[in-house]
């Protein structure tokens, strides 16, 4: 056999610019070893020509060059003056436009500081939070811009009788608020429509469909029924798509073909977090890349012990006693909730104070139980940190389903379908009261917990001498419990984002200084991008999905109040888009098309079984190529290995051959 | 937020931000980090570009720096001579990609140069041995250190030449989903 050697088809690196190399393949450059430089940067300027600016501008920051090199190949050619202006006018108030939104950022300093300390971990908390509030802003746009901010200025003619303001409505939501545009029974159930100019006196005249007025105002005239369902609606389905589409994202970033072929090389060349800057937590990471490293070369080297069957055994009595204990407490706890709403529903209307005994309840077992997770799982002693934190994550996520599945059919199922046997003459509006009590609980416990919990350790009251390390899984969820509570209330308490919001921002300068002040880093590895995509996953599947499943129920099939609400004299919420689309057909009978086209598609369930199945069709393809994507790669795998053998046999051969030749 | 600053033209502000991942009020408040390690070698005045260098000695006493083990290969890599002395340019640079903005793979070829002690071009064992020392700070046995090296190299190594070159370097890090920095 004949070896070749082959001419080098690339110059060598060290030809190249200090910082040029070493990568420029993939911007599109095959070069020849013929080639001249100044020809090198020709081309890859005419590349560069051909993208369009912001595939330009994304390539050439992209790009491992330095700044004076870059800003030779980006300069426009001067095709004409008129174009060169233009383009330079448009690139200009591009850059001023982001320029506005980088000074609205919120929060960076404070950011910078806590991951300075703590790393990226702790900072994927701050950083999941921001998003929330980012969520709730957006909902509280849309709902306040369509729903609140017209009925406010046209407010409706208010029952007598109204309580006057004392402090104890911050806490129920009740009282004075209950007659306020924070409520659903508040908003009006005709068409707004603007007061005549003449009637100076009178404001605000409102219609109902059926009567007549004088004067009328032809054009400004806002259907609120209508709008209400379609806000809601609107405001889920955008939601929806922001959610899928950044968990989409995630995934994409944190899905790789695991399985540690290369884990000590990962360990070395890829653990180092480089945000952090104080010393001591340097010194920390430092130290937990050894232990992690010494661990692993225990491992590598020695053989993994086996357990006998009776240490099996003993482990898995262990875990089952855990899981017992576990779900045991919960269901416990789930069942005495269900007796105790029950018994407030009978006691609703006795004092305003007593309405918080369900939230604080429910707040308790929130706090409380998760501890008792955590003895569970000490004793269970496991071995690997990121399986304790998939276990922890698992049995409080039971939880908080469990309690909120129970509200929810307590409030969907009792309070809804027979409001008058407790008395109440609009439950959408004490449901909302409710989950305005729930958020603020958790708020105020979420607070206690943290004065208590971590400033504790100041006072030395336990006597532990190291310092608590913050528990990033807990307070996620705790987050995601919040949100979904939010997501729920938002059909019942249009400005309930709006809490959100506000407790969401002190939540955070909250856990901030507590942070800072009382915790230490984190001993333990943590997979951010794993871990972030876990809480984008859960945010996105049982708490958005769940909520939207009870708007969607409360819309389409339970009665609304009859006395209070933009729905009342409806069958069902629903029912206000299906009589808009019957007045516009009424009206212009050229649209009778939609509204056939909007009885037979939307109204039929069928339609929408057929369209969750072709979804589902289409998800599992999609997965089914992923996984034949994986095959394929772990193939290619072996065959770099096998090729890399055959070529380590083939040179040690010809080591042989030639020293044979030699010694002959 | 005037247009009143005379330290860049408009022209030089837009190159800026077209060839790095900084808006340009960030690009001002680099020049003035730049300018507070050395104010009487930078001048204010940066319109006809003049040519002057800030040397590694000021440069890594940055906060952002100062605990990094690494900080000494990070500058060196970012700069034109080899020594670590950054033109504000090469500065710019420097944070552009150790920016959160900075796409992964732009951040992996500045990582392969970092870890590169020798600058060869291949993460060969003395480079790794390095590295680990750094990272751990002499907290690992010579013996350890060796062996992790060994074994890291018989991991990662796919061409089989005992180091690692960018390709080997490249292929591991996109099976590590938190090579964040």
């Amino acid at each position: 056999m004949q070896l070749r050697r082959r001419r080098q088809s690339r110059p060598a690196i060290r030809d190249f610019s200090r910082s040029a190399r070493p990568s420029i393949r993939g911007y599109g450059m095959e070069v020849d070893s013929t080639d001249a430089e100044v020809s090198k940067r020709d081309r890859l300027v005419n590349n560069l020509q051909n993208l369009s600016v912001s595939d330009r501008v994304r390539m050439l920051r992209g790009m491992p060059l330095s700044v004076a090199e870059k800003s030779e190949l980006s300069q426009i050619p001067c095709c004409s003056q008129l174009k060169y202006y233009i383009i330079i006018g448009a690139r200009h108030s591009w850059y001023s436009w982001l320029n506005f939104l980088h000074s609205l950022q919120l929060w960076q300093v404070a950011l910078k500081t806590v991951s300075g300390r703590f790393g990226t971990g702790v900072l994927s908390y701050f950083l999941f939070l921001k998003t929330l509030l980012f969520f709730n802003f957006f909902l509280f746009l849309v709902t306040g811009a369509f729903m609140v901010l017209p009925q406010a200025v046209h407010p409706p003619v208010l029952p007598a009788g109204r309580s006057s303001f004392s402090g104890l409505e911050l806490l129920t939501g009740a009282g004075y608020f209950s007659d306020t545009v924070m409520y659903y029974g508040y908003y009006s159930n005709y068409t707004l429509r603007k007061s005549c100019r003449d009637d100076g006196g009178v404001q605000n005249v409102s219609l109902s469909n059926g009567t007549r007025l004088d004067c009328v105002s032809k054009h400004l005239s806002y259907n609120m029924p209508l709008a209400y369902f379609f806000t809601i609606g609107v405001a889920f389905f955008i939601t929806c798509i922001i959610l899928v589409y950044s968990m989409s994202k995630s995934f994409g970033q944190s899905f790789r073909i695991d399985k540690s072929h290369s884990i000590l090389a990962m360990k070395v060349l890829c653990s180092w977090d480089f945000k952090v800057i104080k010393k001591t937590s340097v010194k920390l990471m430092s130290e937990n890349i050894s232990t992690q490293l010494k661990e692993l070369l225990a491992e590598v080297n020695q053989k993994h012990v086996k357990n006998t069957a009776c240490q099996k055994l003993w482990r898995l009595m262990v875990h089952g006693l855990a899981w017992t204990i576990c779900i045991g407490s919960t269901t416990a706890c789930v069942l005495k909730l269900q007796q105790s709403s029950r018994i407030a529903d009978n006691n609703l209307l006795l004092t305003e104070a007593s309405l918080l005994a369900l939230p604080v309840v429910v707040s308790l077992i929130n706090l409380l139980l998760p501890g008792l997770f955590n003895l569970a799982a000490w004793m269970e002693d496991y071995e690997s940190p990121s399986v304790r934190t998939y276990v922890a994550i698992c049995r409080n996520l039971m939880l908080k389903v469990s309690v909120l599945g129970l509200l929810c059919y307590h409030w969907l199922g009792r309070v809804a379908a027979d409001p008058e046997d407790i008395g109440l003459k609009c439950w959408e509006s004490f449901v909302g009261q409710e989950l305005y009590r729930f958020l603020l609980m958790d708020f105020i416990f979420t607070l206690l917990d943290t004065l208590f919990g971590e400033f504790l350790w100041r006072l030395k009251v336990l006597k532990r001498r190291r310092k608590p390390v913050f528990d990033i899984a807990r307070n996620v969820l705790e987050l995601i419990y919040g949100q979904t509570l939010a997501w729920l209330g938002v059909l019942f308490t249009p400005l309930l984002p709006a809490v959100q919001i506000i407790k969401l921002f002190l939540l955070f300068y909250i856990k901030k200084s507590s942070v800072m002040m009382n915790c230490q880093a984190p001993r333990k590895p943590y997979r951010v991008s794993q871990m972030t995509t876990v809480f984008i996953t859960l945010l996105c599947f049982p708490s958005f999905l769940g909520a939207s499943v009870c708007v969607t129920i409360t819309m389409w099939s339970i009665t609304p109040s009859s006395s209070c609400g933009p729905f009342r004299e409806l069958k069902t919420m629903f029912q206000a888009g299906k009589r808009w689309v019957e007045e516009l057909e009424k009206d212009n009978p050229n649209l009778s098309v939609l509204a056939r086209a909007h009885s037979y598609l939307v109204e039929n369930p069928f339609f929408l079984f057929v369209g969750a199945g072709i979804f589902l069709i289409v998800i599992y393809f999609h997965s089914q190529v992923v996984d034949g994507q994986r095959k394929i790669i772990s193939l290619l795998q072996e065959q770099i290995e096998n090729v890399r053998h055959h070529l380590n046999t083939v040179y040690t051969a010809l080591c042989n051959y030639e020293d044979n030749y030699k010694t002959n | 937020m005037g247009n009143k600053q005379t330290i860049f033209t408009d022209e030089q502000l837009d190159a800026y931000q077209d060839c790095t991942f900084f808006t340009r009020k960030e690009i001002l408040r680099l020049h003035g980090r730049y300018h507070e390690l050395a104010p009487h070698l930078v001048p204010m005045d940066y319109t006809n570009e003049p040519d002057c260098k800030v040397p590694l000695a000021l440069i890594v006493n940055m906060p952002e720096l100062k605990e990094n083990p690494f900080r000494n290969r990070i500058v060196e890599s970012f700069s034109e001579d080899g020594m670590g002395n950054l033109s504000f340019n090469e500065f710019v640079d420097m944070f552009s990609v150790l920016s959160e903005m900075a796409p992964r793979e732009l951040k992996a070829i500045y990582a392969f140069k970092i870890y590169d002690f020798n600058v060869d071009n291949y993460l060969c064992k003395e480079d790794l041995e390095k590295t680990l020392n750094r990272l751990t700070k002499e907290e690992l046995t010579p013996e350890e250190v060796q062996l992790v090296c060994e074994k890291a190299i018989e991991e990662a190594d796919l061409d089989g030449d005992s180091k690692l070159s960018f390709a080997d370097f490249e292929n591991m890090i996109t099976r590590a989903p938190d090579f964040l920095r």
